[in-house]
This record gives C-alpha cells, structure tokens and sequence, in this order.
C-alpha cells in the first residue's frame, strides 16, 4: 500500500493486486505493535486512506500468468482480467511457520498450546476464546524460534521480530492477568532495534518477566490439564521442567504460499531460506535480475513494519527512476 | 541386609529439578526490598570480575540464578565465600545492586536459618 | 485434548506394510521373557488370519544388542543380517518381519545406509560371499511384526472374544502404550504414526475396545538400552528411567501397559518389583502394580486364548487383577503346569509387590 501511494505521488499509475479479499495482509491480525504499543489499525487507516480512489485495487485476485510483450508485462488474474504495465513489484508477504509441524509441542492437540498470532487475535477481541481467568494464578510460558532456527522444520534463518513479540506479550499477558507468572524460553534475546532493550527491561523491571535461557524440548499434558514442559536453564546448567496453565508459541516467517508461484512465473531468484534473493545486499536492495521486476517488504526475509514500510518508499523512488530512464 | 547389597545396585536419583516445587518465598523477599533483582540478563560479569571466584567455586551469577529459581539449597555456605568487595556492583551493566542483594540475602538467611 | 489434531499427525506417517507371505525373524531373548508372545503371533497370523509366515530355525541374531554395546563392528552387523536376507530369499519371501524392535532399527538402519552408501552394500556382498558363498536380494518390504497386528486389529477385533473394557464398570480400560526406542526414533517416517505420536499400539488399544492414556514421559525410555545394564552396578540407572515414566503415569490411573519391544516390558514388569522392594513403592492399585503386556499377549487375550498358554504366569507383576476386569477366565490351579499337568514350582514371593 505504501510503496502505492508514493508511486502515485510521482505521478504513476498502479494496480494493486491483492489475494485475499481485503487489504492489510497479517498487519491487519495484530492488536498493538512494538515498540510503542500503538495499535496496528494506526497503520493501516492511514495506509489504506492514502491509496483511496487512487489506486486501482484489484481484491480476491491470483496471478494466473505473467507474460513480457512488446516490452510491457501482461499479467492475467484469477478473475479473467488482465494488466498491462511497465514494472512490477512484488510484495508477497510472508507466512507465518504451521505450528502444527512442531509435533512435539501439541500445538492443534492440546488446547492450551497457542501461537502468539492467536494471542493477537485474543488480545484484539476477535476470537472469543476463554484463555485464562483473569484472577486465576498460575503460570504462562513463551516459546521462543519456534519453527525459525531450526534444521527439523527446514528454517535454519532467525525470523528476527519474534523475540521483541515475545517480550511486548509477555508484558501485556502480566497486565491482563496479574495473578499469572509469566516466563520467556529463548535461545538468544533478538532486540535488534530502537528501544527494544528498554522493552526488555522494562518487562524484567516492572512486569516481572522471568527469562530463562533454554529451549523448550517437548510440551505433554498433566493429568490436572496443565502443560508441562522439559528444558535446561543453561545458565544454571540444569536439566528443569514446569507446569503451565498456557502456553505461547512465537512461531517464525515463511516465504508467502503465492510466492513460490511468482518465483516460477517471473524466474525470480531466491536465497538459500526461500525468499527471495535482490541483485545486491547494499546498492541493489530492491533490485532483482529482471528488468522491471522489483522486490519491497518481507518477500526479501523477515523484516518489522516500520522496516517494510521504509523499503516501500525506497522501492517507489526506484521503480520510478526505471521508469523514467525507459520512457 | 543392606538393600543396595540385595541387588548389587541402587535407584538414580531423578536430578531433573520440578520448578513447580521450587521456594520462591527468598527470591519475593529480596524482590521487595531490590526489584532490580529481576533485571539480571546473566551476562556474567559479576562472576568475571569477583574476587572470591578466583579462589573458591563461588559463582554469584549461579546463586543469584538458583534463587531466582526457586532453589535454595546450601545458600548461606556460598555466600559466606563473598568478601563483599563491590567489583560486581561496579560492573553490572543493568545497574543492579549487587551488594544490596548480598547483603539483603545474609539478613535472610541469618534471620531464618531456613535455607541453611 | 484435541485427538483431531492426533490424527491428522498419524495420517502423515504412514507406511507401506505387506499384506502376506512373510518372513518371521526372531528375537534372541523375547522367548525367554515372554515365552507365549511369539508363538501367539504365529497362531494369529496362520490360524486366524491365514498367512503364510515363514519361521526360519537357520536364522540367527541380528547381532543388535552387541552391536549397540560396542561388541561387534558395523560391518559384522551388516553381513549377518545381509545372511538373514539370503536366507530370507532362499526360503521364497521378499517381505520381511523381525519380532524385535531394536533388530527392526537395525534393518532399517543398514537398508538407509545401503541406500545412501551403495558402496558398502557392495562391500557387504564382497564379504558374504567370502564368509558364506551366499548371495542375498534386499527385502521388498520390512515390517515390525506389530506393524502386521497393527494392519489386521480390525480383523482380530472382529474374531475376538473379548474387549479392553472393564466388565465391572462398562468403561474402557485406561491403556499406557509404550513403544520401543528403535521404532520410529532414528527414521519417523518408517514407524506408524511418526515420533512423536506413535499410532501402532493406539491403534490396536482403539480397535479393541480401550482408551489410550496420553501422559508426560510418554517419550521418555525405559532405560533398557543395552551398555547401561549389562555391568549389574549401573542398572541402578536403568531402573531409574522406568521409575520416572511410571510416577509420571501414575496419576491417570492406567489398568494395563502395552509395549512393542522385547527390552521394554522386560523392564517395566520387573522394574516395579525392584523399586517396591527397595524404595517401598508400587503403583496402581492396592500395591499390585501395573500389568505390563506385550502386544502379542494382548491380541492373544482379546481373541480368548488360554492366559497361562500365552506365557502370562512369567510376569513379575500380577495379571490376575486385568484379567478378572477383562473378564477372562482363568483356572488358578494350572498357572504353574506345564502341559500334563506337571507342577513347575512356583517362584520366590516379594515383600512389597503384592502378587497372586
């Protein structure tokens, strides 16, 4: 949507072709974003108002096929329509790592095993799901890479947002239900950005957050329907385990289902993770070997909002400057 | 006759520790008095730097850990080894009152005697 | 507990198991521990279902246990079972059934291995044909002999007498399945139901009447093993294993346990009577333990086979308490005959355990 706006800015004409049938893709599922808590419909009102009657918006719409003719891209959509134009960005998105593949954490078995992107939903009132009662006690745990960093599920890359994730849950989970512990399972706290080591603090300080330093090995079931879970505090070199009345996935990134099938359409480069791959790392960000082909958001590798956002303006100043050069 | 002779062998002992059973009553204690307590990321510049670990076992970072946990085992014996120097608390980069720490666990202890 | 979410799991792990003509490979020690279980899988497969199984007495070890005690090389392990395959194909069968499950992880392992390395399958016939001047042709299919129960529950559920359900309440009999190590660990994708959830004994303990128990250390070993107990003064470890899975079973209040390997009821029988002797312990009711069956026994028991014929009166922890819930008859007197009558003796009592 931002990368939309802006070429429109500049004077272009764009189609946006979106998938599903409304726009805003996984931003849309969130209930507050870090590192300031604002909530995430901040983001998408003025995205969306700033595209409004400016844009055309094509929803529900898969690529069928894309064609190069007379040097212009003609691509056909799932609804019988076609579009020519003269560059093409790719915003695929990503998806969010099946859970489900994790057997050993019973995420679809045991009820109490959740994603944090069902907590999202939770938080935001969308699911009406009874999680906890609010002045029950107990314990929540978070588990951090889950599905990123790990050979068994085929996604050796850090999915990078998902530790600051973690942290903003933990501490909305100790608001939302203060009569609950709650503690972080990670391998390596990723808190790659501004503030974020404020967010962590602050959850240890004034939240309580307990962080332990250890990957939860398996999760079972008690006979008093709590889940218990096996991992080794490695900082105190010892094997432990505890019951917990819920418990948090913070499942990684994954290239997009669609993207796979653009890969092949436009014979799009990837990297050794799936996603895919610009010309150059620096200079070249948004760039792939296809003229007029370019790349914006986290079809390139797991990247936060405000980085996406920040790609998209830099992907607008390129497409037009190829544009321009190509008249 | 002995048992152990009986089979020649006795049961291991399960060292998997169950932190639904830990004693978490010390680490709410010094959590009132020193909230900063929690701040710890067990970076281990404490230990790095403290004198008395040099020359006995005692390791700062682990006691502080196995309070945090719940475990409490043996605790007076260890931080008798502290000679309460102050290099940890100069170097802690979460600003944690080390000391205060040390000293408010030598008041429990000496006041309760129940983690001896 | 969601069980669609169980299923959907074991649909993803499914596997080829043949149908018939198959080649029955035995255990080196299963006979002596559980002297009813492999000629009950015998009498099922040609007397009830009509198969043809082949039992071969020219076939020896798999060489397993020494070789997972460091004893014997790899290389050894690969041409004695490359022998069993020899002999397998002499005989007239390509489907091959082991009745141990650490010899089913050590075909699957060297038939990887040849797989991946052709090098060393050639080697391998190299040396057969040295040591023995025989040639072999690799199975075209291997199956755990629960695989097969595990293919005809239904057809046995049909046939049989009996359910796994309580005749004194109604309900279900509450089922600990506990499957061996070498079953699917190393390989997921060739044991039923996968790793994690493992399906061959849930879904015999389904077709047959009971409910099956999902508890913590579902995973966890049994301590069996192989170097760990061979020195007697670090079985202490063993046992130690075993006794975890069952404190942490315990609260579910199972009526029976299930395993597929010979190792694993071996200990979980006898290991209840070494803790309630040396720590005063027992589990289930009234200090009689927990019952611990092989699936053999069980598929035996729910068709109405004679209890002492299936070999039940070498169990260290009572069976009589199950089989009065199962409602299986039984003749007290003839426990310790042997056929004819002859009286056998009876064995030493525990002081803890309470047996009958």
């Amino acid at each position: 949507m931002e990368a939309s706006a802006r070429l429109t800015e500049l004077g272009f004409n764009v189609v946006l072709v979106e998938r599903q049938g409304r726009l805003g893709g996984h931003v849309d599922n969130w209930d507050f974003l870090f590192p300031d808590r604002k909530p995430a419909a901040n983001i998408l009102n003025p995205l969306k108002d700033a595209i409004n009657y400016k844009v055309e918006v094509k929803l529900s719409s898969e690529i069928s096929s894309i064609k190069k003719l007379n040097g212009q891209y003609v691509t056909s959509l799932s609804t019988g329509d076609f579009i020519k134009t003269d560059a093409i960005l790719v915003a695929t998105g990503f998806d969010l790592f099946d859970a489900v593949k994790k057997e050993e954490y019973g995420y679809g078995i045991y009820e109490k095993v959740i994603t944090a992107a069902d907590l999202e939903e939770y938080f935001s009132g969308k699911n009406g799901h009874k999680l906890l009662r609010k002045d029950g006690r107990g314990k929540i745990g978070i588990l951090h890479c889950v599905g990123s960093r790990d050979e068994k599920a085929g996604n050796e890359y850090c999915s990078k947002v998902c530790c600051v994730t973690g942290v903003k849950q933990a501490m909305k989970l100790r608001e939302y239900f203060p009569g609950y512990e709650v503690y972080c399972f990670y391998m390596d706290l990723r808190m790659f950005g501004r503030y974020f080591e404020d967010l962590y603090k602050e959850a240890q300080e004034k939240w309580g957050v307990q962080f332990i330093r250890g990957r939860v090995s398996e999760a079972s079931e008690t006979h008093d329907n709590k889940i218990m879970v096996k991992f080794e505090d490695t900082l105190a070199g010892k094997p432990m385990k505890i019951s917990l009345d819920l418990v948090i996935l913070l499942t990684g990134f994954v290239p997009a289902a669609g993207a796979l099938q653009l890969k092949e359409l436009l014979s799009l480069e990837t990297g050794k993770d799936r996603f895919f791959k610009p010309v150059d790392e620096h200079l070249k960000r948004n760039h792939t070997s296809r003229q007029g082909v370019f790349l914006a958001g986290a079809c390139t590798g797991p990247k936060s909002i405000a980085e996406s956002i920040t790609e998209a303006r830099a992907v607008a100043l390129e497409i037009s400057s190829f544009l321009k050069n190509n008249e | 006759m002995m048992v152990k002779d009986k089979f020649g062998f006795s049961i291991h002992a399960d060292n998997q520790v169950n932190l639904d059973k830990g004693d978490y009553s010390l680490l709410q204690k010094i959590m009132a008095a020193e909230p900063g307590f929690l701040n710890c990321i067990s970076c281990g510049s404490c230990t790095a730097s403290c004198t008395a670990a040099s020359f006995t076992d005692f390791n700062f970072r682990v006691l502080c850990q196995n309070v945090r946990r719940g475990q409490n085992t043996n605790l007076m014996n260890e931080l008798s080894k502290c000679m309460f120097c102050g290099k940890c608390r100069l170097i802690c980069p979460r600003g944690i009152n080390t000391r205060k720490i040390i000293s408010l666990l030598h008041k429990e202890l000496s006041n309760t005697m129940q983690y001896a | 507990m969601n069980i669609e979410g169980k299923r959907r799991i074991w649909k993803a792990y499914q596997k080829e198991i043949a149908d018939d003509r198959y080649y029955y490979a035995r255990s080196c020690i299963r006979q002596n521990f559980f002297p009813g279980s492999e000629t009950a899988f015998l009498r099922i497969l040609k007397e009830e279902l009509g198969k043809d199984i082949h039992d071969d007495p020219r076939h020896t070890t798999c060489t397993g246990i020494a070789y997972h005690c460091d004893v014997i090389p790899f290389e050894t392990t690969m041409t004695v079972v490359a022998r069993q395959f020899s002999l397998m194909s002499e005989a007239g069968y390509t489907n091959y059934v082991p009745s141990c499950i650490t010899s089913f992880g050590i075909y699957t392992e060297i038939l990887e291995t040849w797989h991946h390395f052709p090098e060393i399958e050639a080697k391998v016939r190299e040396m057969l044909w040295k040591s023995t001047k025989r040639e072999f042709s690799k199975p075209a299919n291997l199956a755990h002999a629960s695989d097969i129960i595990y293919k005809f529950r239904n057809e046995i559920a049909a046939k049989g007498k009996y359910r796994l359900i309580n005749q004194h309440t109604g309900n279900p009999l509450r089922v600990v399945e506990h499957i061996g190590c070498h079953y699917s660990r190393m390989f997921p994708h060739k044991g039923v139901g996968g790793a994690e959830y493992p399906y061959v004994l849930a879904g015999m303990i389904e077709s047959w009447g009971g409910e099956v128990v999902d508890y913590p250390e579902r995973r966890h070993c049994c301590g069996f093993g192989f170097r760990q107990y061979l020195v007697k003064a670090n079985r202490g470890y063993s046992a130690a294993c075993s006794k975890k899975k069952f404190e942490s079973m315990a609260p579910f209040t199972p009526d029976m346990i299930i395993t597929n390997c010979p190792g694993c009821p071996y200990f979980l029988d006898r290991w209840q009577f070494v803790i309630a002797e040396m720590q005063g312990i027992t589990y289930g009711t009234a200090g009689q333990g927990i019952p611990v069956f092989t699936y053999e026994e069980v598929a035996g028991l729910v068709l109405g086979y004679d209890p002492w014929d299936l070999g039940l009166q070498t169990h260290q922890v009572a069976v009589e308490p199950l089989l009065d819930k199962l409602g299986i008859p039984y003749d007290p007197e003839m426990k310790y005959k042997a056929e004819g009558g002859r009286f056998i003796g009876t064995p030493e009592y525990p002081e803890v355990l309470k047996v009958c």
